[in-house]
């Protein structure tokens, strides 16, 4: 059986050219950049051209960008330095559809280390409300963070308005841009982005290794101490696979992007159009107009994600849900609540996230299966669009 | 991913006794869209057996599996004997669960003792909650009484047991606190090995007279008031060793509810707070 693989959001594949970059610097190449000798300096030389190649994608200095081992490990270095920068600041201005790495740990510093956050509410499409966003800045803000593009809907969030709102505030502004890089084009020098986070594997680059954008001048608390590595910004020995790694694989990104705007997209909106279409009762989650070109978020009513997933397992194809049964708590996704999905969609989401390496075969194979899968769950559901279970069917006090 | 077994895979692809049966004898819904997950289970029965048993399930895999193996467990069965079915049987059926999963098997024992009472004529097909059990986790909607029921027949030990078995505490967390309280109850009266210090329950020991009078305070104390709030009374008949009967009065002698009054509080509290065998009957 083959993988249909449209899970993209979760992870990629390793782009073969990005494996055949790094296998040197496992074999014989295993010196460290650090050291005084050739052999190690070589290494050395080797970041350096990583560094230009992550600088180029987004456009910015290569004097900007700090090699992290994650995603979340990059949110989290920016976010604890902006709040050490400015001690006396104490307010959080974040979005109620965050990634958990942004999320928990402002759920965090709210619960155990006294900040206060503001959590940007969105519509019924995800999108936050500009007028909103203007009216949480007070003096006492210390950062907004507001993703780039959100994992579950793909829905891209104006980040070079928003970005401009913060600075005209005199609030450090960073963006997890986790789920953007690569897929939409971007230039910092343009924006008055403070700090932006990457992480490598959702960009064909293998897991392990991720970045963190700082603008010049930005005053900044690094998270690890130790060594002088990264500019004494990111102490610790460079993960010196992952990072020749990020850097083809960014390289390969800004070369593929026409791709995955154009081609990668189409694919999207045909699979996107064909399930609609086929199928009752399916419905999109999210922004239509402001969506990464890889992501479409379908719910199919009245059926269970984890169900779904695991009926396409079957047939190979490989997706995500919004679902309580797949995510770790017993609650559907906490994107889909802030949108206000009526429960009876949210827990029959299902996240197609697609990549350059999808073909159309793909996507076709797809769009003849689902119909038949669905309509077989929908067998088995009690609920129907003529009998819609009330949400909670058990009486409560008061 | 989590890990099933083959008999739960092979239940999930291959569901047994999916549909519904028109003229069933007996009917149990339990679950909603909120919860994640919801069941519903048909029986029939001829001459006290039940000849045949359907499902319709809202879930992921293994409460699909579940249902599919409650029906399989059900069909030919005594309901007697399908009475004394609990989620460890479902569960055991399919090879086990995964510990997060236990909830979809307590599901299943849920709708079939709905089932069975609807079968009855004692209740409807959904389950009604008594409204004076406590509100425990607020986002999945369960009581004290269902809660302390898992720990119990299942011997849970840790707060997060209680969620993988009745979802409780698996939202906001708000509820976490009450959990413990609740373990530490249910540990404390349910597996108390030294029935010589501690009565099983209030009345144990008592003499007629005594447990007489208990009745007569935990009705003016702990019943009353609550019918009384709702412009009812209630007037006590007759004692009769552990059979209470017992009057409505007011708002409560029209009540529509009145019967589901008269288990879930009146019943509930004196066999709570006096014996566990009490039977409560009305007048006439």
């Amino acid at each position: 059986m083959n993988t249909i693989y449209m899970d993209n959001n979760a992870t990629t594949q390793v782009d073969p050219a990005v494996f055949e970059e790094i296998k040197p610097y496992f074999t014989e190449l295993y010196g460290n950049p650090s050291s005084m000798h050739r052999f190690g300096g070589q290494v050395g030389v080797k970041i350096k051209e990583a560094r230009q190649r992550v600088a180029d994608l987004i456009g910015c200095d290569p004097a900007e960008i700090i090699f992290t081992s994650c995603g979340s490990e990059s949110d989290n270095t920016a976010i604890r330095s902006a709040l050490k920068a400015f001690p006396e600041k104490k307010h959080i201005i974040t979005t109620a559809v965050e990634h958990p790495a942004i999320l928990s740990l402002c759920k965090y510093l709210e619960k155990k280390e006294g900040y206060e956050v503001t959590y940007l509410p969105t519509d019924e499409h995800g999108r936050l409300d500009i007028e909103e966003y203007k009216a949480a800045f007070r003096p006492g803000t210390a950062i907004a963070s507001i993703m780039w593009a959100n994992n579950e809907t793909g829905n891209i969030y104006p980040i070079e308005e928003m970005a401009q709102i913060a600075r005209d505030n005199n609030v450090i502004f960073h963006t997890d841009a986790v789920q953007a890089v690569g897929k939409v084009p971007m230039n910092m020098s343009e924006l008055s982005v403070d700090m932006l986070s990457l992480s490598g594997h959702k960009l064909h680059a293998p897991k392990g290794v991720g970045a963190l954008y700082v603008r010049k001048r930005l005053p900044f608390r690094p998270l690890l101490i130790g060594g002088h590595q990264e500019g004494s910004r990111r102490a610790g020995t460079e993960n010196t696979t992952g990072i020749v790694a990020l850097g083809k694989a960014c390289d390969l990104a800004r070369e593929n992007m026409d791709v995955e705007i154009t081609e990668v997209k189409a694919l999207r909106d045909k699979l996107e159009a064909g399930l609609t279409q086929t199928i009752p009762d399916a419905k999109i989650n999210g922004d239509p107009e402001n969506r990464l070109p890889n992501t479409t978020n379908i719910s199919f009513g009245y059926v269970e994600g984890e169900a779904i997933l695991l009926m396409m397992d079957q047939l190979g194809i490989c997706a995500s849900s919004g679902s309580a049964c797949t995510s770790g708590s017993l609650e559907p996704s906490h994107v889909l609540m802030a949108m206000g999905i009526p429960f009876t969609f949210a827990h029959g989401s299902i996240r197609f996230s697609l990549s350059r390496f999808n073909t159309e075969q793909e996507v076709d194979f797809v769009l003849e299966s689902m119909p038949k899968l669905i309509e077989n769950l929908r067998k088995l559901s009690p609920f129907s669009a003529d009998k819609e279970a009330p949400a909670i069917t058990k009486s409560f006090k008061g | 991913m989590w890990e099933y077994t083959e008999k739960v895979k092979d239940h999930f692809l291959n569901p047994r006794n999916a549909g519904q049966i028109e003229d069933a004898d007996g009917v149990g819904e339990v679950g909603s869209l909120a919860c994640g997950d919801a069941l519903t289970l048909y029986i029939k029965v001829e001459e006290g057996v039940i000849t045949d048993a359907k499902f319709k399930t809202f879930g992921c895999a293994s409460a699909i599996a579940s249902s599919s193996a409650l029906t399989e467990l059900l069909i030919g069965k005594p309901v007697e004997e399908a009475e004394k079915l609990t989620n460890k049987d479902i569960a055991e059926y399919l090879g086990g669960l995964p510990r997060e999963k236990m909830h979809c098997s307590v599901m299943g024992q849920e709708a079939l003792e709905q089932a069975i009472k609807n079968m009855r004529g004692e209740a409807g097909t959904k389950a009604e909650h008594s409204h004076e059990g406590e509100l425990i986790c607020e986002c999945f909607g369960i009581f004290d009484e269902e809660i302390l029921r898992a720990i119990k027949e299942n011997d849970l030990d840790t707060v997060e047991d209680v969620t993988n078995f009745t979802k409780a505490g698996g939202g906001c967390g708000k509820c976490i606190d009450d959990l413990e309280r609740l373990l530490r109850e249910a540990k404390g009266e349910g597996s108390c090995p030294t029935p010589s210090e501690a009565p099983a329950f209030p009345a144990q020991g008592m003499t007629n007279i005594q447990r007489m009078h208990l009745i007569e305070s935990v009705m003016d104390q702990d019943i009353r008031p609550i019918l009384q709030a709702d412009g009812g009374n209630i007037q006590l008949v007759d004692i009769e060793k552990t059979l209470v009967t017992v009057k409505f009065m007011g708002m409560c002698s029209s009540c529509p509810s009145s019967k589901a009054t008269l288990e879930n509080l009146v019943e509930a509290k004196l066999k709570e707070k006096v014996d566990p065998s009490i039977r409560v009957v009305l007048e006439g």
